[in-house]
């Protein structure tokens, strides 16, 4: 900082000084809102105790009553709330991972087809992007399951490739054998899964494949042109030089592609698949304890993704230029 | 999106309850609900809004229904006026949310009482008068060939998140022992949705709600109700625990509609029935009814002749059954449990007096 502008004799003044002042207005304003804060919680505190609704955690040991169709962890009526809302987790926890693989593939894909010699394939590539960037999740959700998958056909009709069939009732791997009408297959995924899988994957494609451009794009064309005329092909060339110095560029871009996956997908419950924000829907109604529950679902989101937020910042400073 | 919908009705709760003053703790006798009402003009019901028969958007624009006739007649018992009511549209997982947090100040919704839906641990609501007993039940298409509850193992099941239907199903299911696939659904018309699609074999709700629904399906006459009742489900509209004079207008408005019918006045001829009891200084019954001696009007906070409104605005109980639910209407129910006390039904008015 400059030394500061003496007057002319004398002590400064406090009212001028400048390493004070900025204390004592940085101070107060922090004072007035801790106090506000204060009043605000106490206020609340005392409100809800009054109408019976201070937060209480015993209920999530009581059975919980109801049913979850597809879950990894055993789960029954008899179970406690607390096994629900943990089955729920796992649930969004699979369509997260699966769709954040399945997004960056289709995303990468889509991202470097906008770069190919091949004209079509680049407006396609466009036109993917600019066509569902620009229509609202829900929808596509709603499409997707509703409008696509519910419109297939059951039992021997069903789509049946070598080691796959797709119905009505959900996508058979490995093998599926048809009993009775009905498939069965060692792997089996619901169609509620499928399709907010397909959703989210398609949806948030659509921005990484934006991001990979990007970063793409911010390789100097130079990179390229050295890269060509050291004999490398095309594919090689994205592989071994561009992507790797696209990377740095991507990586912060990917990182809320990423989070916003993991927020989108407790848009589950519009083609009925049970993730966490179904189950503590029902476990809202069947309680009461809205703040508690809500406090639960904020506290899970925030959790999945600061994890998710840790892992990219990790990557990103592997994959950062190194200064020597 | 469907969370920051909770969160906007989460939010105004803890918001209004972190800055509600301490100056309310002296109200006396004062309905803060009440006097909120009359200020603004307008009642604010929270309904269903896709269900024909309880409530029910028209083509042009106008509810109506059971529930709906229910709003009505709370809005001309207070306000003097049925048209005076503003509707919310709320899915079953939207609506005790909505009323904790005071966006509506009714709930007229098929919503069953239960013991967890009254009691203040629960969820702390006021139950008026039953206005439908009803009893869970399950559809399913003629096609699929399904006669009883048991044919329904290992199959999947479409169901609305939180409701009591989706709790009983679990425990009747459990009590046969048949495994089965709940499929979830946040709003009334996803669950039909996907039945209609074919990826259930069968819808379960409350019996009058699969009657209702049925008649706006393309062939209504292909699907068919299991014989089995699951639960009872008594429909009642509810408010909010906390203002006990609001809860009293609410719950003495829906007895004197059950009562007009005991007492044979109707819409159409309750102004000679008022006349009459003018006329009439021996019918005390009467008389205090219809507010022309007494003062149950003031009592409950409500204008001395409340009844008189109500009635003229959707007319009596049965009259309300009949338009909206009953034979005169396309879902074409029987009045079952819900004819008057004396026919051997359960609806049933305490005196007033």
């Amino acid at each position: 900082m400059a030394p500061l502008p003496q007057s002319t004799g004398g002590v400064t003044p406090w009212w001028r000084n400048r390493r004070l002042i900025p204390w004592l207005v940085q101070g107060a304003s922090g004072l007035a809102l801790l106090v506000l804060v204060a009043f605000l919680l106490g206020n609340l505190v005392r409100n809800l105790t009054a109408a019976g609704l201070l937060l209480s955690w015993g209920w999530l040991d009581n059975p919980s009553g109801f049913d979850i169709a597809e879950t990894l962890l055993p789960f029954n009526a008899g179970l406690p709330y607390w096994r629900a809302l943990l089955a729920g987790l796992v649930n969004t926890v699979r369509v997260v991972v699966a769709g954040l693989v399945g997004a960056t593939v289709l995303g990468t894909l889509v991202g470097t087809a906008s770069f190919s010699s091949n004209g079509l394939l680049r407006r396609l590539a466009r036109i993917y992007v600019e066509v569902i960037r620009n229509i609202p999740l829900l929808l596509q959700l709603v499409f997707w399951y509703f409008v696509v998958f519910l419109s297939l056909p059951n039992g021997t009709a069903a789509i049946q490739l070598p080691g796959l069939v797709l119905a009505k009732s959900g996508l058979y791997l490995f093998q599926p054998e048809l009993v009775d009408g009905v498939w069965h297959a060692p792997l089996r995924f619901t169609v509620e899964f499928v399709a907010l899988l397909t959703g989210l994957v398609v949806y948030t494609g659509a921005f990484i494949a934006e991001v990979v451009r990007g970063g793409v794009a911010a390789v100097p064309a130079g990179q390229w042109e050295a890269a060509r005329s050291l004999g490398f092909n095309p594919l090689q060339t994205l592989r071994q030089i561009v992507l790797p110095q696209a990377l740095r560029v991507i990586v912060p871009g990917l990182n809320s592609q990423y989070i916003s996956l993991a927020k989108n997908s407790s848009l589950a419950v519009a083609c009925g698949y049970t993730d966490l924000y179904s189950v503590a829907e029902t476990t809202l109604n069947q309680t009461g304890r809205a703040v508690e529950v809500v406090l639960i679902l904020l506290g899970a989101y925030l959790v999945i993704d600061l994890l998710i937020s840790a892992l990219m910042n990790g990557l990103n400073r592997a994959v950062q230029l190194r200064e020597r | 999106m469907t969370l920051l919908r909770r969160l906007a009705t989460a939010v105004p709760l803890i918001a209004s309850l972190s800055l509600l003053g301490c100056a309310s703790e002296d109200g006396g006798l004062q309905s803060q609900k009440l006097a909120t009402i009359t200020s603004r003009g307008k009642l604010v019901c929270g309904v269903d809004g896709k269900l024909p028969g309880f409530s029910f958007v028209g083509p042009d624009g106008s509810y109506s229904g059971l529930d709906v006739d229910v709003c009505k007649a709370t809005a001309a018992a207070v306000l003097g006026d049925p048209a005076r009511v503003d509707y919310r549209d709320l899915n079953s997982s939207e609506r005790f949310a909505a009323l904790a947090s005071g966006e509506v100040d009714l709930l007229s919704r098929n919503t069953t009482h239960t013991l967890s839906r009254d009691a203040a641990g629960g969820n702390g609501l006021s139950f008026a008068p039953t206005v439908f007993y009803d009893g869970q039940g399950v559809m399913v298409p003629n096609s699929s060939g399904i006669k009883r509850l048991q044919d329904l193992a290992g199959k999947p099941i479409c169901v609305e998140s939180g409701t009591t239907t989706e709790l009983n199903l679990a425990d009747r299911m459990r009590e046969i022992k048949a495994a089965y696939t709940p499929l979830k659904f946040q709003t009334g018309d996803q669950t039909y949705a996907a039945y209609l699609e074919g990826r259930c074999v069968a819808v379960t709700s409350d019996r009058s709600q699969l009657a209702g629904k049925r008649t706006s399906f393309p062939d209504p006459a292909a699907h068919t109700l299991l014989p089995e009742v699951l639960s009872k489900e008594p429909l009642s509209p509810a408010t909010v625990n906390a203002d006990p004079l609001w809860s009293d207008a609410v719950r003495w408005t829906v007895y004197a509609l059950m009562q007009a019918e005991e007492l044979g006045i109707t819409q159409a001829n309750v102004d000679a029935k008022v006349a009459e009891a003018r006329a009439n200084t021996n019918q005390a019954d009467l008389r205090r009814f219809l507010g022309v001696e007494g003062d149950f009007g003031k009592q409950l906070g409500l204008p001395a002749d409340f009844v008189v409104k109500a009635i003229k605005a959707v007319g009596n109980y049965g009259e309300i059954f009949e338009r909206n639910v009953g034979m005169a209407s396309k879902l074409k129910l029987e009045r079952g449990l819900n004819r008057q006390w004396k026919d051997g039904g359960l609806i049933y008015s305490p005196p007033f007096r």
